[in-house]
């Protein structure tokens, strides 16, 4: 756990309880995170091209080229090796625009991230901390959100903003907190009466500094978990209001507004629909492997 | 049982009471109304006119109370593209939405129970492994894309359905079964686990030391026991299904309420959007309050909780 020695002084970490022979269980741990341990391989490349993105796509991915439209992958009847994966419906490389289009996805997802796990965990320390009032305020908040289909709440929002990159990180950041307040809410309930909190309460430590100092670091784990797995959420909103047009708005590539414009062409150019998705596909599918296996890595007995 | 109801209720008329709110919040307090009604070159007097007719220039909270008061009457004004009634439009819409959503529900127990009970008594077996890969993967797979996908293999190549439309039901394979991919993996999971855990129980090895059949114990005793946390969660999971359904509708064109909200959120057309929000929220509300209620029925543990 990095949460410093600081940290680790001042806060003594729940202990999990002990740590499993190599029985069916161990060796079910291990598996999970072998596979964790591939996922985070393959992200941290889908990560890299993206960064890398202008030295290593092979094309401008705004370069129009009538005159190669609709040229089907490379290994098909048809294809040209420049153009590995083809290219869309106005001659564009799909390679070089779906390695471009990670860039949208994984910004909007992290940022996005970023603003909902901090408005959730703010909301659910106040809540279990302080308890009464504001609790039961906080706690009907996130009832009424979570009522609420997370795309339905961030179409309505949308609708009214409009549709921009800025825009949606905003929309998917407030609209997904709950999630985080809800855990943070249940955990800090249960740690204000612990033994270290009270003698922290004892000699006179400042509420602030109890709630950051000493219940916060407890959190860590349950957090970074429900934060990884809810970047792979994100992105598929993120992707899913992009392809209705309510998102990221052409020419820029991004994953979902590809899939949208291939859909139109789907009679006789099935790759540019294929292509963005499964990069969708494989992003958040490997982002979960890594969500579970730190799951299991950090506690196993996390009910999540 | 009374103090649980009593509990319930209060509970309920307060969400009810926020998604109001909120609902009425999104178009009010975050966007305004006036702007988006008007054309881009307006000028300021047109813009107070406007502000003026439509009752915008009082308080927010009169204004609130205009708009609640009318929602409970079912009105929720006109629609601004095409004059009808905004509530009767998404009433109109309501039928196949519901239909859609049963279907994929359906779908989604229909793959989930057998291959949860499988996976959960061969634990760590080869079927357990691919089980939970499927599910996994199913769990990652954006359903807009899969849905794209059956349509380029199903109808576009191999001609045996149609891409979209409603009404027959070979209209209603291809949607259900994409809402029912994104509801197994959970429900396959909650599956799994349920019957791990209800197997280990005294009752188990007392069915079985009567003497009662393999079938018996795994099929009357360990599967009734584990459906309570699938009935409660899969309950309060009404609302990703929902959402689900929102996703399918807008890939196969489905004539539900999503498409009439994505058109209207195109148009503009923010009293129907409105109308949209507050009644699926309340749909999902009122069917999270009845598994609760029916839950704690059936199960005492619970209304104690």
């Amino acid at each position: 756990m990095a949460i410093g020695p600081d940290a680790a002084i001042s806060a003594p970490r729940f202990e999990a309880a002990a740590a499993p022979a190599l029985s069916g269980a161990g060796w079910r741990r291990l598996w999970r995170l072998k596979w964790g341990m591939g996922g985070a391989a393959i992200f941290l490349a889908i990560v890299l091209s993206a960064v890398c993105a202008p030295w290593i796509a092979p094309h401008d991915p705004l370069v129009v080229d009538i005159r190669h439209r609709m040229a089907p992958p490379a290994w098909m009847e048809g294809g040209a090796r420049e153009h590995p994966l083809g290219t869309d419906q106005i001659g564009r490389d799909l390679l070089s625009r779906v390695i471009w289009g990670g860039r949208v996805s994984l910004v909007v997802g992290v940022t996005a991230v970023l603003l909902s796990s901090t408005i959730g965990i703010l909301f659910g320390l106040a809540a279990g901390y302080f308890g009464g009032r504001l609790d039961w305020s906080i706690m009907t908040f996130i009832n009424v959100m979570l009522t609420f289909p997370f795309v339905l709440l961030a179409l309505a929002v949308i609708a009214v903003l409009g549709p921009s990159m800025p825009n949606m990180i905003i929309v998917l950041g407030v609209t997904g907190w709950p999630v985080y307040a809800r855990v943070v809410r249940a955990e800090t309930l249960a740690l204000r009466e612990r033994e270290f909190v009270l003698a922290a309460r004892a000699l006179g430590g400042s509420h602030a500094r109890i709630v950051f100092r000493q219940i916060l670091p407890n959190l860590i784990s349950p957090i970074v978990v429900i934060a990884t797995l809810q970047i792979a959420q994100v992105i598929i909103l993120e992707s899913f209001l992009s392809f209705l047009g309510l998102g990221v708005q052409p020419p820029t590539p991004a994953w979902g507004n590809m899939l949208g414009e291939g859909r139109v062409y789907m009679l006789n150019s099935w790759w540019i629909a294929a292509f963005p998705g499964l990069a969708i596909f494989v992003t958040t599918l490997v982002i979960n492997l890594i969500g579970n296996a730190l799951r299991d890595w950090l506690d196993p007995h996390m009910k999540l | 049982m009374r103090r649980y109801i009593a509990h319930q209720l209060v509970q309920l008329v307060v969400v009810i009471l926020g998604i109001s709110i909120l609902a009425f919040s999104i178009l009010h307090v975050i966007g305004d109304p006036v702007t988006l009604l008007l054309p881009q070159n307006a000028g300021k007097e047109e813009y107070e006119r406007y502000k003026h007719l439509m009752g915008l220039d009082q308080p927010v909270w009169v204004q609130y109370w205009k708009f609640a008061s009318r929602a409970v009457q079912g009105d929720f004004g006109k629609s601004w593209y095409g004059n009808a009634p905004a509530f009767g439009l998404v009433i109109e819409r309501m039928p196949p939405t519901i239909y859609l959503t049963l279907a994929g529900l359906g779908v989604a127990l229909l793959i989930a129970l057998p291959l949860g009970v499988i996976a959960a008594l061969k634990r760590h077996s080869v079927i357990d492994t691919l089980c939970t890969l499927l599910a996994v993967a199913g769990q990652a797979m954006p359903i807009f894309w899969l849905g794209i996908m059956l349509i380029i293999i199903f109808a576009v190549r191999l001609k045996l359905l149609p891409a979209s439309g409603y009404g027959t039901w070979q209209n209603f394979i291809m949607p259900a079964f994409c809402l029912g991919a994104f509801l197994a993996p959970l429900t396959m999971r909650l599956v799994r686990s349920g019957i791990i855990e209800v197997m280990s129980m005294e009752f188990i090895k007392t069915a079985r030391a009567k003497g009662v059949g393999e079938r018996m114990v795994i099929l009357k005793h360990a599967f009734r026991n584990a459906c309570i946390p699938v009935v409660t969660v899969l309950g309060l999971q009404f609302g990703q299904l929902l959402g689900g359904a929102f996703i399918t509708e807008t890939v196969f064109a489905w004539p539900g309420v999503a498409t009439l909200t994505v058109d209207s959120i195109r148009n503009q057309d923010f009293p129907v959007v409105q109308c949209a929000v507050v009644l699926l929220a309340l749909i999902i509300v009122f069917v999270n309050a009845i598994v609760d209620l029916v839950v704690g029925l059936i199960d005492p543990r619970i209304r104690a909780a």
